[in-house]
């Protein structure tokens, strides 16, 4: 056997031994990072396609959810905006029915606020289409503008609605 | 209807069984086995060795049924255990019959020819762990025996007591006819078992009653009882069967699972206090631990005149020899070494020919056992299987160092093997058992759960402090 064989064979041998360790830790980063992102909604087209994420959402929801209300007086809200906090700049169309809010994982809009409780509010429409507004006995308290809510409230077009460091509001 | 935009949600993805990503790597393992034979065999005689396909074919055979065993008893097991166990022992197997190729080698005292008997062990061994897989169908089963198991281990560590001695050290059981077998290589296991077991229902006892005392978590005197337990019978190991490896090992698994199951810093300090103590307490009066630690201290003092100095001494050339990229296989010297070469040292031989390199890749194989192993018992749902999973990968890394350490001189040399490299029946057969039980819980482990509950937000929420 030549030396240059040899050679190439005990440097072959060492990166094919090497490669092997490498593959096995790529095995093992797809363990690591065993987590999806899941953009919730962005690409929906029909009720099947929406992700099993959502759907296990929609199920888990209150049933008033379903409740439609037909009627949308002229001047009301259409659709329920974040300005402030983590989820800036999420929206949820208003169509009559009730939206909830907390660190709870079924809620619609779930929080990532230290200072928000897992079932922190609700903000649902009364017979005549407003907004009400409903603190859920949260630890520290829904602010309407600067009132801490004590009973259903109902909401204004544009009043911020502070929940922790989330403020919301309804807009056309 | 809703429809919210912007906002993301993160879910777990569900674990795919991933049994062809195991497939694949066990054919890798195989072929890199094959190749390390016919490098062997071109370096030594320039041609390819006879064997290869025989060996070749063994070794694929024993991937291809243990992966089968796994594909229809474990299917959703961690993908990387068998083939990282395949690999080492290929790679074992081409050390060890290039170990036999050698005339110095084979000029020792007691020689036989170790490959072909360590081709039969690891087919014993592939069969054991795939009985394990067809009769454990849920780890569970096994806490039902902690206390059989403590007192099957005791029997089985007590039992070389009544053997003499095979080079200093009074671990092997000689059975008429079969041939002689390493208890201690079986209890590492059993013992593993019954700590889980006592563990899962102690561990609060333990965590909890204690005194805060310098930052430390002091346990109440009488908590201690089991610890100091462990500690007497490792003692009495080291004194009466003079091996400093399997009371090394099964008092540091014992620290390790405690500290797991209590998650008190205390206990690690309190072990290795202890340990240093024992073993400190034992080598003063202990002669053939008292030699070891002499060649350890200073191995090329005894050159000449003390064998265990001499053999430590030439591993240690050996892995200087090797250097980086190491001499290539089959064209180093570490046969040299004699007795014990293609066993205890035969890291010797890795460092040598396949130098610092290929050892960091070995020993890489070796943490990648383990931290499955880890991965396992993180996974794992039960506290039972945790502890299992955590004892038997923690006393695989510490065997590892254990062997390691002692060959590359970082600690005294003690009697025990590396696992599924070297050349041993009751070693490779025992490991092969450990992948086998750890594979079965991580089978538990990695299957998907059954609808998991909406869990209730476990952080509290935090009130604003005006």
């Amino acid at each position: 056997m030549s030396e240059l064989t040899l050679t190439v064979m005990r440097l072959g041998f060492l990166a094919v031994l090497w490669l092997f360790v490498i593959v096995a830790v790529q095995v093992i980063r797809s363990d690591l990072f065993g987590t999806r992102v899941t953009q919730r909604g962005s690409r929906r087209t029909a009720n099947d396609a929406r992700p099993q994420q959502a759907r296990q959402q929609q199920a888990a929801a209150p049933p008033q959810q379903r409740q439609q209300s037909g009627r949308q007086r002229r001047g009301a809200p259409t659709k329920l905006v974040v300005s402030e906090g983590t989820l800036t700049g999420t929206t949820v169309a208003l169509q009559g029915q009730t939206i909830t809010l907390g660190r709870a994982h079924d809620s619609t809009i779930v929080l990532d606020d230290d200072y928000a409780s897992s079932r922190h509010a609700r903000i649902y429409p009364d017979r005549d289409g407003q907004w009400i507004v409903e603190d859920l006995g949260s630890t520290n308290g829904t602010y309407l503008d600067r009132t801490r809510l004590t009973t259903p409230t109902p909401v204004p077009l544009g009043a911020p609605i502070r929940i922790g460091k989330t403020v919301i509001e309804l807009r056309k | 209807m809703s429809v919210v935009t912007n906002t993301t949600t993160i879910g777990a993805i569900d674990a795919p069984s991933r049994r062809n990503t195991e497939l694949a790597l066990v054919a890798f393992a195989v072929l890199i086995s094959v190749f390390a034979y016919a490098n062997v065999g071109l370096a030594l005689n320039g041609e390819l060795p006879a064997g290869m396909l025989g060996y070749g074919l063994g070794l694929a055979l024993l991937g291809g049924v243990a992966h089968l065993a796994v594909r229809r008893f474990a299917p959703y097991a961690d993908p990387l255990l068998l083939p990282l166990a395949t690999l080492l022992n290929g790679l074992g197997l081409a050390i060890i019959w290039r170990l036999d190729q050698s005339e110095r080698f084979q000029a020792t005292r007691d020689f036989v020819a170790a490959a072909s008997k360590q081709l039969m062990f690891s087919a014993v061994g592939v069969a054991f762990m795939v009985v394990v897989l067809i009769l454990l169908k849920d780890h569970r089963i096994l806490q039902r025996y902690t206390y059989i198991s403590m007192l099957v281990a005791l029997v089985l560590l007590i039992l070389p007591m009544f053997f003499p001695a095979v080079n200093g050290a009074k671990i092997w059981i000689s059975i008429p006819g079969v041939g002689t077998l390493q208890p201690g290589e079986f209890a590492k296991i059993i013992i593993a078992v019954f700590f889980a077991g006592y563990l899962m229902v102690k561990r609060d006892a333990l965590a909890l009653a204690s005194r805060r005392f310098m930052g430390l978590y002091l346990p109440r005197g009488r908590d201690l009882g089991p610890i100091l337990m462990v500690w007497a019978f490792s003692i009495l190991i080291l004194v009466f069967e003079t091996d400093l490896g399997s009371s090394l090992l099964f008092f540091g698994m014992f620290v390790v699972m405690l500290y797991v199951a209590t998650e008190r810093t205390s206990w690690i300090v309190f072990g290795l206090l202890m340990s240093a103590a024992g073993a400190v307490g034992v080598a003063t009066f202990e002669p053939h631990v008292q030699d070891r630690v002499t060649a350890w201290l200073d191995p090329f003092a005894g050159w000449g005149k003390i064998d265990a100095s001499e053999q430590m001494a030439k591993s240690l050339m050996a892995f200087g020899s090797g250097g980086t990229l190491g001499t290539g296989l089959g064209q180093g010297n570490s046969d040299l070494i004699g007795f014990a070469a293609n066993s205890d040292f035969i890291l010797a031989t890795v460092g040598e020919e396949l130098g610092l390199a290929g050892m960091m890749a070995v020993l890489l194989v070796y943490g990648l056992i383990v931290e499955r192993g880890v991965r396992t018992a993180l996974a794992a749902r039960d506290p039972f299987g945790k502890l299992l999973a955590i004892g038997l990968s923690g006393s695989f890394a510490i065997q590892v160092f254990v062997v390691a350490g002692g060959v590359m001189g970082l600690i005294p040399l003690t009697g025990m093997t590396m696992p599924f490299l070297a050349a041993g029946g009751s070693s490779v057969i025992s490991n092969w058992a450990l992948i086998g039980i750890l594979i079965r819980i991580s089978d538990t482990a990695r299957r998907p759960a059954p609808a998991p509950a909406p869990s209730p937000d476990s952080e509290m929420t935090q009130v604003v402090r005006p």
